[in-house]
C-alpha cells in the first residue's frame, strides 16, 4: 500500500557474499519496499541500485528515506549508509521483530554460517560463525548444481520430490562433489543424492553449536530451498521456524535499527 | 556500529628496543663469517642459559619465524618447503623457514644486513612447545651436518611430579658433555648460576612490564609486547636485556602516571589465546583500538616468565621454569590459569586465535572456550587463522567476529 509522499522510510541494507538485500520500512515498522540483487564486483553500485529498485516498489521518493544502516560482509562500502552494524546484529534484531522471545537463530548464508543465541528480551548471549569453509553453506549447494549441470533453481523440486537421501560423506565440498559423481555412476537417483547435499548441509550446520530452544532458521539456502527447513527439523527432532522472507532478515534488521536509532536520537 | 580509525600509539623505548636487537644480530653475523665465536641454535623455550655459560651465542629460529610472518613472507616461501616434502599443515614457522633457507632470502637481510641466518655449530631443542622444533632443527642437522641435541619434555602435565621434574634434570646434565666438546670449554657452574640469575632478572622485569598493563587504561597493548618481548626471548641471560626493560618498565609507569592509554579512551579489555597473527599485527592492533578495546593481556606474552629460574639448584631450575609454562599442562591447569588472568585483569571478553599450523597453541580445540564462559561467564570468540600463514587466515571474517562480540559486549541491543 503505498503511503504518504513524505512519509520516512528507513533502509537496511544486507551486502552479502553472493547477494545484496535491501528493505525499506516506514515509521510502522512495515516493509514498504525490497530488492535483491547479485552483489557482483561493484558493492556500492549494487547497493545503490537495490535502493532505486526498492524505492520504485514502495512508490516512494529518494528524500523519504531519513536513515540507513548497512550490514554483510560489504557493509562499509555503502556509500549511503549512516552506520554500519555486523550481520550478527541484524540477524538478531531481524528475527526477534518475527520472534520476539529467547530463540537460537541458525541463519545458512551463501559462504558462511551463523547461530545466534538471543535472550526473551531480544538480547545476543553469544554467537557462533562457521570456519572459513565452504562446507555446509550455500556455496556447497552451488557448487553441486554446477558439477552437475542442473540449474540452482532445481535443486528444491528435486530435493523435495523425495524421502530418500543419498548419505554423503566428505567433510569438504571439492570431495562432495567428487562423491555424488561416483554415486550417480553408481546408478544413484539424481534426487536422493540432491536431497543427501541438503542434510549435508544441515549436519555441517548442526554440529556448530548445541541448538536447544526455539530454532529460527534464516538465509538465502532456505528462502530457496525450503526443504532443508523440514530436514533441519527432524536433524533437531523439533520445530524449525523460518520467518517471511529469510533472505532478508538481515537487511530488516539493518531497517529496523536505522528506525529504533532515529527514535533514539529524536 | 560504525568503527574508528585509531592511531596506534608508539612506545619510545622501541628505539633502544631495536639497537639491542641490531647489536645481537651483528654478533651473531660476525660469528658466522668469522668462526670468532661458536653459534647454538636453541628453540625459544629451551636451555638458553646452559648454552650462554658455555659462550656460545645463542640463536633463536622461532624469532627469525616471526620475522618471517610479521614481514609477511612466509606465505611466499612455504611452497618452498611444500615442494621440499614438509607439509603445508606443519608449524608454519617451520615450513616458512625451511622455505627461506631453500630460498636464500631472509627478512634479516633488509632489518640487519645479514645475508643469511647464521650457522649454527649446535643445534638443540626442548620439546616443551611440540615436536616439530625438533623436526625443523633436524632439516639443519642434515643440511650441516652439525650435532643436535634436546630435551623431550612430557605433556599436558598437571602437577609437576619429582620424578618429571628429575628426569628433565638428568636430560639437561647429559647435554654437558656434548657442549664440553662443541664449545672446547669445560663446564663452570659459577657461570651457569650468573646466567641464570640475569635470566630471571630479565623475566621478572618482563612480568612486570605484563603486570603494569592490569592498570586501566592499560599503557601497553598485547600488540605492543608482541614486539618488546623480543629481547626476553633472544638476550634473557644477558645483562643489556635487563638494562633495556629497565627503560620500558620506566616509560609504562610514566604513562600510567599521567593516566594514558595505550589506547584512546579505553572501553573494553580482552584477552588473546594462543599465537599472534604476525602478519596482521598491526591491522589487528588499529582495529581493537577504533573499538576503544584494548587487548591487555595474553597466553603467548606469558609465556616467558620463568619464576623457576630462581632455584638454588640450576639444573632444577631449567627443569621446572621450561616445563610449568602453559603449553605443558593440562587443560585443568589452562583452565585455572585463564580464569585467574581475566580475574586479574578484568577481562571483559577473550579472543581464541585457532592457528591453523599450531595446534599446541590453539586452546579453543579441546572444549576449554565453552568450560571458561560456563565457569566465568566470559564471551569468547574463535578466529581462524594462522601464527605466519597467512593463506589460513579469512581477513573479513575476523573483523566480524571482534566487531560483534564488542556490539555484544557494549549491550547496546540497537
Amino acid at each position: 500500500m503505498p503511503g504518504r509522499s513524505d512519509d520516512p522510510l528507513y533502509c537496511g541494507v544486507d551486502v552479502g557474499a553472493s547477494s545484496t538485500k535491501l528493505v525499506l520500512l516506514d515509521q510502522d515498522r512495515e516493509v514498504r519496499g525490497r530488492s535483491i540483487r547479485r552483489s557482483g564486483v561493484d558493492y556500492a553500485a549494487t547497493a545503490r541500485a537495490c535502493l532505486d529498485e526498492a524505492i520504485d516498489a514502495a512508490g516512494a521518493e529518494a528524500g523519504q528515506v531519513r536513515r540507513t544502516v548497512s550490514t554483510g560482509y560489504g557493509r562499509r562500502n555503502v556509500e549511503f549508509a549512516d552506520d554500519a552494524r555486523t550481520e550478527l546484529h541484524c540477524h538478531g534484531v531481524g528475527c526477534y521483530h518475527y520472534f520476539p522471545t529467547a530463540i537460537t537463530i541458525v541463519d545458512i548464508g551463501c559462504q558462511d554460517n551463523k547461530i545466534i543465541r538471543l535472550n526473551e528480551n531480544g538480547r545476543r548471549v553469544d554467537f557462533k560463525m562457521n570456519r572459513k569453509c565452504a562446507a555446509g553453506t550455500g556455496a556447497f549447494l552451488e557448487e553441486i548444481a554446477l558439477r552437475l549441470d542442473i540449474d540452482p533453481d532445481q535443486l528444491e523440486q528435486l530435493a523435495s520430490s523425495t524421502k530418500e537421501a543419498v548419505r554423503l560423506n566428505s567433510f569438504c565440498t571439492v570431495f562432495a562433489s567428487t562423491e555424488i559423481l561416483s554415486h550417480l555412476r553408481r546408478g544413484e537417483p539424481l534426487a536422493g543424492l540432491i536431497r543427501g547435499a541438503f542434510a549435508s548441509v544441515v549436519n555441517r550446520v548442526a554440529e556448530m553449536d548445541r541448538l536447544s530452544g526455539e530454532v529460527v532458521l534464516t538465509g538465502g539456502v532456505v528462502a530457496h530451498n525450503p526443504t532443508t527447513a523440514e530436514i533441519f527439523a527432524d536433524k533437531i527432532d523439533g520445530e524449525v521456524k523460518v520467518p517471511p522472507h529469510p533472505q532478508f532478515t538481515g537487511a530488516l534488521g539493518a531497517a529496523l535499527t536505522a528506525l529504533a536509532q532515529e527514535e533514539k536520537n529524536a | 556500529m560504525s568503527q574508528e580509525k585509531s592511531a596506534i600509539k608508539k612506545i619510545r623505548a622501541t628505539g633502544a628496543m631495536r639497537e639491542v636487537m641490531a647489536e645481537y644480530f651483528a654478533e651473531l653475523d660476525e660469528a658466522a663469517k668469522t668462526g670468532s665465536e661458536k653459534i647454538a641454535w636453541c628453540t625459544s623455550v629451551g636451555p638458553a642459559e646452559l648454552l650462554r655459560s658455555f659462550g656460545f651465542l645463542v640463536y633463536f629460529p622461532e624469532n627469525h619465524g616471526a620475522l618471517l610472518g610479521a614481514t609477511r613472507m612466509a606465505a611466499d616461501l612455504i611452497p618452498a618447503a611444500t615442494a621440499a616434502g614438509y607439509s603445508p599443515e606443519i608449524c608454519s614457522y617451520l615450513t616458512s623457514d625451511v622455505g627461506s633457507y631453500l630460498s636464500k632470502t631472509t627478512p634479516l637481510t633488509r632489518a640487519f644486513g645479514m645475508e643469511s641466518v647464521p650457522k649454527a655449530d649446535v643445534l638443540v631443542y626442548n620439546t616443551n612447545q611440540c615436536r616439530d622444533v625438533q623436526d625443523w632443527l633436524g632439516f639443519y642437522e642434515r643440511e650441516w651436518g652439525v650435532p643436535m641435541l634436546g630435551i623431550q619434555t612430557p605433556r599436558s602435565v598437571g602437577d609437576l611430579s619429582d620424578a618429571i621434574v628429575g628426569g628433565l634434570i638428568e636430560q639437561h646434565k647429559a647435554l654437558i658433555p656434548h657442549l664440553e666438546e662443541i664449545s672446547g670449554r669445560k663446564f663452570d657452574i659459577d657461570r651457569l648460576r650468573e646466567v641464570m640469575a640475569s635470566s630471571h632478572r630479565c623475566t621478572q622485569l618482563w612480568r612486570e612490564v605484563l603486570r603494569l598493563a592490569t592498570h586501566r587504561p592499560s599503557p601497553i597493548t598485547f600488540f605492543d609486547c608482541t614486539i618488546h618481548m623480543g629481547p626476553a626471548v633472544v638476550l634473557r641471560g644477558e645483562e643489556r636485556a635487563e638494562r633495556y626493560y629497565d627503560v620500558l618498565v620506566a616509560e609504562l609507569e610514566e604513562r600510567i602516571a599521567d593516566g594514558v592509554g595505550a589506547v584512546d579512551d579505553e572501553r573494553l579489555r580482552f584477552y588473546w589465546e594462543g599465537m599472534p597473527v604476525w602478519g596482521k599485527l598491526r591491522d589487528h592492533a588499529e582495529q581493537f583500538a577504533g573499538h576503544r578495546a584494548c587487548v591487555v593481556a595474553s597466553t603467548y606474552c606469558n609465556s616467558w616468565i620463568f619464576d623457576a629460574l630462581a632455584c638454588t639448584d640450576p639444573f632444577e631450575g631449567m627443569a621446572r621454569a621450561y616445563t610449568e609454562i602453559f603449553i605443558v599442562r593440562s587443560e585443568e591447569f589452562k583452565q585455572g590459569y585463564m580464569e585467574s588472568m581475566v580475574r586479574d585483569y578484568a577481562i571483559d571478553g577473550i579472543i581464541f586465535h585457532d592457528a591453523k599450523t599450531c595446534p599446541n597453541n590453539s586452546n579453543n580445540r579441546y572444549g576449554l572456550p565453552l568450560r571458561l564462559r560456563e565457569q566465568i561467564g566470559t564471551p569468547f570468540v574463535v578466529i581462524d587463522g594462522d601464527l605466519n600463514d597467512l593463506r589460513l587466515y579469512s581477513e573479513e571474517q575476523a573483523r566480524t567476529q571482534f566487531e560483534a562480540l564488542v556490539e555484544q559486549l557494549q549491550e547496546q541491543p540497537i
